[in-house]
């Protein structure tokens, strides 16, 4: 059970959340992209061995979207931040590091 | 049969009789400098699809090159269920013929592996599951699928200790019955293909990571491993649960994610389960293996990761539903629980066939139930490996169809016991 910090609401239990995949996928304009550019942003999401930006949503809580650093391979959580504010840099070799983000 | 399982027969019964093992099932080998074809991942599915190249294709100057141990992956995690009654057409199509090639694999391979047809029963809790079950078992007919409906009644009839009262949270209101579903012993599969291929001339080489992949105008030439440079006429890439890393050192994206996947024994118990039962509803699923252990598999964990672990809370809800279905099960014990990295598609079907890298291919996808489809992934990777194109069965797998829009939906039939 990982313990997350949802920036409104402070730390609570995982069985709060949703998951969201990685953050910061923008949303394109669909009549500018050809069908291999559309099925990039529908379908491919990051999927590091390492540290992850990914979004949450604090369904059981505040019912608000955020976004976090975590690590898929020690499952460490890193700094959460809101959509639209500055993404803070990934965190340092804290636990293992991945090959590839 | 009793009604209760009494501690006093945990751990008294006799396991059943193994047979002995020869000393040694494959040659232990160096990689040569090159290979007619190189196969990235030695699980099941990359030592059937070394088996079949050698067996159907003549290509016996190729390697598995395995990062681990044999099998150490999910081949030897998984819950070991067999079935093929899938909802569509196409999803049909494959895990039918690997279902059809089971069937006689012991023979074929000349190794025995505990292949047991003992049925899959898959519980409909609720008026709208009864709905999609049975439109899943119509389907099932249309494809000469092998699959029948089950009143509360009859469920009870095959698997007597199962409660089908009214009164719980999720009531069994039928089930769909596949009676040429089963289970196999999963390490001696992963044995067996790799006694057979490396019979064959196949070299096996384990303890050995590929780094990186030897790539010129737009060709793959060979791979990159802990132990130097190996040239290759072809690759495959069959290593599932990093998949998408391996792409991405290829220099290409798939649309996959990786999570975290659960499963759990008990200790060795008095026969009381002889099919396998499955509920998507209440994410469980479990069969009592030869030895006498309940196999029991969990849902995945809701977040990416690499860990090969997953949350407790995962398995504790699962547990309270086996124990809904299944009361006696509350005097058995957790012996063991474990995780593997399972890779998921966006439409939880396979991906299987041509990259955007010439003489490159991949075998990924199958996320959380990849096991039975062993045989038959291996038999039409070779072919497309062999032939540089994919097999009529594997063709609408391919990695296009997520440009062109042919997804092949199996979230709904498949729910979470896939």
């Amino acid at each position: 059970m990982l313990y997350i910090p949802c920036p409104h609401c402070g730390l609570r239990n995982e069985t709060e959340f949703h998951y969201g995949a990685e953050a910061g996928v923008a949303y394109p304009e669909p009549n500018t992209l050809t069908d291999s550019e559309w099925a990039k942003y529908l379908h491919i999401r990051a999927n590091p061995k390492g540290w992850l930006a990914e979004r949450w949503v604090h369904y059981a809580g505040c019912g608000r979207w955020f976004n976090l650093w975590r690590n898929t391979i020690t499952h460490e959580i890193g700094p959460a931040w809101l959509p639209f504010t500055t993404k803070p840099k990934a965190p340092g070799n804290i636990g293992q590091e991945g090959p590839r983000v | 049969m009793n009604d209760t399982l009494s501690p006093g027969t945990i751990g008294r019964r006799q396991a059943a009789a193994l047979p002995e093992q020869p000393p040694q099932l494959w040659k232990s080998v160096k990689p040569k400098k090159a290979y007619d074809a190189v196969i990235v991942g030695g699980g099941g599915h990359g030592l059937s699809t070394a088996y079949y190249l050698a067996k159907n294709h003549g290509l016996t100057n190729i390697a598995v090159v395995e990062k681990g141990w044999l099998a150490g992956g999910n081949t030897a995690r998984n819950t070991t269920i067999i079935r093929s009654n899938y909802l569509w057409d196409e999803s049909a199509a494959i895990y039918e013929h690997s279902l059809k090639l089971w069937e006689t694999l012991e023979e074929d391979l000349g190794y025995e592996m505990f292949f047991s047809q003992r049925g899959v029963l898959t519980l409909a809790h609720s008026v709208s599951d009864v709905r999609s079950k049975k439109r899943n078992l119509y389907a099932n007919a249309l494809n000469g699928i092998d699959s029948e409906w089950l009143t509360p009644a009859e469920v009870k009839k095959l698997v007597p200790i199962i409660n089908i009262s009214e009164d719980v949270r999720y009531p069994v209101h039928g089930a769909t019955y596949q009676p040429r579903g089963g289970i196999a012993k999963h390490d001696w599969v992963a044995w067996g293909y790799a006694k057979a291929a490396s019979d064959l001339g196949v070299d096996i080489i384990q303890g050995t990571e590929v780094t990186g992949f030897d790539i010129r105008n737009n060709r793959v030439q060979g791979v990159h491993t802990s132990q130097g440079t190996i040239a290759a006429g072809k690759v495959g890439l069959v290593a599932a649960g990093h998949s998408s890393l391996l792409a991405e050192l290829a220099g290409f994206s798939i649309p996959i994610q990786s999570r975290p996947l659960q499963a759990l024994v008990s200790p060795l118990l008095e026969q009381v389960l002889n099919t396998v039962v499955m509920s998507g509803a209440v994410h469980v699923y479990v069969s009592q293996a030869h030895k006498g252990e309940l196999v029991m598999g969990a849902g995945t964990d809701a977040f990416n990761s690499y860990s090969q672990r997953g949350g407790f809370h995962v398995i504790e809800h699962q547990m309270a539903a086996a124990l809904e279905l299944f009361p006696i099960f509350a005097r058995a014990q957790v012996l063991r629980t474990w995780g593997g990295i399972v890779d998921i598609a966006p439409d939880a079907s396979p991906i299987i066939g041509l990259t955007p890298v010439e003489n490159l291919f991949i075998n990924t996808g199958w996320g959380t139930g990849g096991f039975k489809a062993t045989p038959g992934s291996g038999w039409v990777m070779a072919h497309t490996m062999a032939n540089g194109r994919p097999h009529e069965l594997n063709r609408p797998f391919a990695l296009d169809r997520f440009e062109t829009g042919h997804l092949i939906d199996e979230h709904g039939a498949a729910g979470v016991a896939h």
